[in-house]
């Protein structure tokens, strides 16, 4: 396999100019005749939509949601990211993208990165001009808040709300471009299959998720902005029907998927508190601003917070990393919470607990204040926990969150199979080995808007202009019997035990051995146990129901049997991966002070994995990560 | 605790629906009302029966997925919760507990408490929307906005689509909904422009879609799981008579 990075040559800061000037353009009256299929209506499926729709592109755009809005995206809570300056405060793009050069431990395409920074700016343009309610000072312009990983306010938010704000935005001008005609919108379409004609991505097989009609869609170029797989570790901040399916439907059909065992934790969550519970809720990195994280020094001490002395608290964070604190990256955060709730310290009637304390900022300013910024995470977090944060500290506790990893694509979006283009979180390519809070808005937006609209014409112009492929061409057909086959099997499965149970098994498998410290005996271990749950899954699944209609067990099952070889994948990933970087953290590599410790000569590569058939090991391949303008430097956020 | 659901089971738009009832046994007081859903479909597919369907994704009231009438109030007893925010303490032990879905005319039921509320979005494609092409905008902050302006602007734009304020409503009226989007972009400068083609096209649609009439009693704000305010309702006939009115003037090709 050849993965060639397409990276222009050219100075850093130039590249995407001169890619966009060298770039191939379509004539105006010939973008309607070039079919694109874009799988998926969050930020970057409906920025891009809207986008190709807007150009004169004929856009078909599929959703599993019964509305574009529903998409996860709208559950981003803190904000996004943009190199603006507003705030005096010595921002640029170029340190826009050494943090997250940095933030991402080293392990993210440089050219990638700062055309992200680059793009920032005019998605804050393209937003602010939508109506998006951004917040605003009194003078009319706009705030910024601060960020984990970041020493300037580059943050543009909307309340709590940012991800919901944005999305509507995006929603708002993808249901303009579906009322005007140029966007057909497949709601209740779930993606099952990838149809590949010619070695070239040219359409998809979708089942109606309230009728069960299985359909075929053809194209000359399928677009996926599928989301995340963190679902695979059954309990996550995701939404519950978040899942993987498309994407790795397309790694079946020879799309690489890269580095899968990046995976992103995040520090402040509102811990597990009860084995009945089906997803965990975030609670906004923003919150860090204010927020101060401790648990006792001593170990077991069971005091309420308020009758624990300022002396007998331990501010790790404070404490291990004076420069950037409570602010300190994702990774880091979650990690040391571990760490000190591992040692016993932790908070809460689990141990597996920290506290965020907004007392001093409470003192300082008052609680109206923190009201104004925070009041509705506030409130979320009364509304699961009964408590009041105003009160007493919030407690917090590390939670899958995102997936860096995703299927790989070269500088144009597009995968190793000509025509299948990914965004993103989908996709592999910006945020490295760790993601920086508010980048992931930042880049779906910028794939959506800025970027796939430039590098699409690339592929198109040289597609010839003819129809796209016919639905009935015996590729589209064995892609749909491939699809009544699994339903089939699924209904006709005289099994024993419900999709959830399995859901339920194979998480705790993925976060007991794949989660925040992996060691070489527990993957090991964990690439054992899947396939044999797989096996036990296939044999034993009970789906209720039938095909021809709504059915939600049904759907869960083809989400939960690809989980079952993704999860497989992660595992290997995190086993060949020798080394501790960002959120992959192998306890074998590591300094002295529980730092991560990386591999630059060894693993400073993107490792991107091939399918080779059913039960059969698959084969990693490596890209070179090469830095033209940063050097490889130890993280340090003290 | 435990609590009895008399569930709404309808097998599609075609046929007719009944209600069942179940037992929900051995709670924890701190499962939301949709966890408390999971148990008790977890029950039926053990015993090979078929789970009830019911919308849901992020669970965490912001998706607007979930949509429940819950003893005849949508999203159930809480004041500004969505149904996944609803937690069982919210009930005593013992309670029957009458599940439904959404209904309107404009919302045809799916399946058992799953209804389609693809109405809402057809109402967005006539006019919720500034007409910004991607890439055409200038520096966000030449045009500075209130501040007062923008988080009233908030205010509206909070709304989830859930379809809750229509299942209050007792004419089916998408007023809430409608006024909020309109409330959003009617109140910043970047909506000016279109604001009389807004209203006017809005409302056209969501009187196609088969909603009914506002006749200002409010249980739609009251129903809100973001708390919209109705006022926004009052506001948006303000906009649609000055559109009307002023459509009526509207410079015409000689």
């Amino acid at each position: 396999m050849k993965l060639d990075s397409k990276i222009p040559s050219g100075p850093l800061d130039k590249k995407w100019e001169k890619h966009i000037v060298d770039g191939k353009l379509v004539n105006p009256a010939n973008k309607r005749k070039y079919e694109v299929i874009i799988v998926g209506s969050g930020l970057a499926g409906a920025s891009a939509a809207a986008t190709l729709g807007e150009l004169g592109y004929s856009v078909k755009c599929f959703t599993f949601h019964d509305s574009p809005r529903r998409a996860h995206s709208i559950a981003a809570q803190g904000g996004i990211n943009a190199a603006k300056n507003y705030q005096n405060d010595g921002d640029s793009v170029y340190r826009l993208f050494y943090d997250t050069i940095k933030g991402g431990d080293f392990r993210s395409r440089e050219a990638n990165v700062y055309r992200l920074a680059q793009v920032s700016s005019n998605i804050i343009d393209q937003c602010a001009a939508q109506g998006v309610p951004f917040a605003r000072e009194y003078g009319g312009l706009l705030a910024n808040r601060s960020f984990g990983g970041a020493q300037v306010s580059r943050t543009f938010y909307a309340r709590g709300q940012t991800g919901q704000q944005l999305l509507l935005g995006a929603y708002s001008a993808l249901s303009r471009q579906i009322g005007l005609g140029t966007v057909q919108m497949h709601n209740n379409s779930e993606m099952l299959e990838l149809v590949v004609i010619d070695g070239e991505a040219k359409g998809i097989v979708t089942r109606n998720l309230n009728t069960g009609k299985v359909e075929s869609h053809s194209a000359h170029a399928v677009v996926l902005a599928t989301g995340g797989y963190g679902n695979v570790f059954n309990l996550s901040t995701y939404a519950r029907n978040s899942n993987a399916t498309a994407a790795w439907r397309a790694y079946r059909k020879g799309a690489a998927f890269a580095n899968p065992c990046y995976t992103q934790i995040h520090p402040t969550c509102i811990p597990v508190s009860g084995d009945y519970q089906s997803k965990l809720t975030l609670m906004s990195e923003s919150l860090r601003n204010d927020g101060r994280i401790w648990v006792p020094k001593k170990v077991g001490d069971k005091r309420p917070p308020a009758e624990i002395p300022e002396e007998d608290r331990d501010y790790y964070l404070e404490r291990k990393y004076p420069s950037f604190g409570n602010l300190a990256p994702r990774d880091i955060s979650s990690r040391s919470a571990k760490e000190v709730c591992d040692e016993g310290r932790g908070v809460g009637p689990s141990g597996l607990g920290v506290y965020l304390d907004f007392g001093d900022a409470i003192n300082r300013l008052g609680e109206d204040a923190i009201r104004e910024r925070y009041g509705n995470l506030f409130d979320i977090y009364k509304e699961i926990t009964n408590e009041s944060a105003y009160e007493v500290p919030m407690r917090i506790f590390p939670a899958v969150h995102y997936t860096m990893g995703g299927l790989w694509v070269d500088y144009n979006l597009m995968s190793n199979i000509p025509g299948l283009f990914v965004m993103g979180e989908a996709n592999f390519s910006d945020h490295g080995a760790n993601r920086l809070g508010a980048s992931a808005l930042m880049q779906g937006l910028a794939d959506g808007y800025f970027v796939l609209p430039y590098t699409i014409p690339h592929y198109l112009a040289d597609v010839p202009r003819d129809p796209a492929p016919p639905t009935d061409a015996p590729e589209f057909k064995q892609a749909e019997a491939e699809v009544a086959d699994r339903t089939a099997k699924f209904l006709g499965n005289e099994g024993k035990e419900s999709v959830k149970s399995f859901h339920k098994r194979l998480g705790k498998i993925m976060w007991d051995h794949c989660g925040m410290a992996r060691d070489k005996a527990g993957l090991e271990e964990a690439i054992k146990l899947i396939p044999a749950l797989r096996e036990e899954f296939w044999e034993n699944v009970n789906v209720p129901g039938e095909g021809a209609e709504l059915n939600q067990s049904l759907e869960q099952a083809g989400r939960v049997a690809d989980f079952l070889e993704l999860g497989e994948l992660m595992c290997r990933d995190a086993l060949a991966r020798e080394e501790s970087c960002g959120g992959h953290f192998r306890v074998e590599h590591q300094y002295p002070d529980g730092e991560a410790k990386r591999d630059d000569d060894n693993f400073a590569h993107v490792a991107a994995w091939e399918f080779k058939g059913e039960n059969q090991p698959p084969e990693r391949h490596q890209e070179k990560l090469e830095y033209e303008e940063v050097h490889f430097a130890t993280r340090s956020y003290k | 605790m435990n609590v009895t659901l008399r569930v709404w089971r309808q097998k599609n738009a075609e046929t007719e629906g009944r209600f069942e009832e179940y037992e929900a046994k051995d709670l924890n007081p701190n499962m939301s009302f949709l966890e408390m859903m999971d148990v008790v479909n977890e029950d039926l597919t053990d015993k090979g029966e078929e789970p009830i369907a019911f919308a849901h994704d992020c669970r965490e009231g912001i998706c607007g997925t979930c949509s429940c009438m819950i003893d005849g109030k949508p999203h159930g007893p809480e004041h500004g919760v969505a149904t996944c925010q609803t937690y069982m303490r919210s009930f005593n032990d013992g309670d029957k507990i009458t599940v439904e879905p959404f209904r309107a005319k404009a919302f045809p039921i799916v399946k058992d408490l799953v209804s389609d509320r693809a109405a809402f979005d057809e109402i967005m494609q006539a006019g919720g929307f500034v007409s910004i092409r991607t890439g055409a905008a200038p520096d966000a902050n030449s045009i500075p906005v209130p501040k007062e302006a923008a988080d009233l602007a908030m205010d509206a734009a909070a709304c989830i689509g859930c379809g809750a304020c229509v299942a209050a409503c007792k004419n089916a009226s998408a007023m809430l909904f409608v006024s909020a989007k309109a409330g959003q972009l009617n109140t910043l400068p970047q909506g000016q422009p279109e604001k009389d083609k807004r209203v006017l096209n809005m409302v056209a649609t969501m009187d196609e879609a088969g909603f009914g009439n506002c006749t200002n009693q409010y249980e739609c704000s009251a129903a809100c799981p973001k708390l919209i305010s109705e006022e926004f309702i009052a506001k948006f006939n303000r906009d649609f008579t000055a559109a009307s009115v002023r459509s009526w003037f509207a410079a015409k090709a000689l």
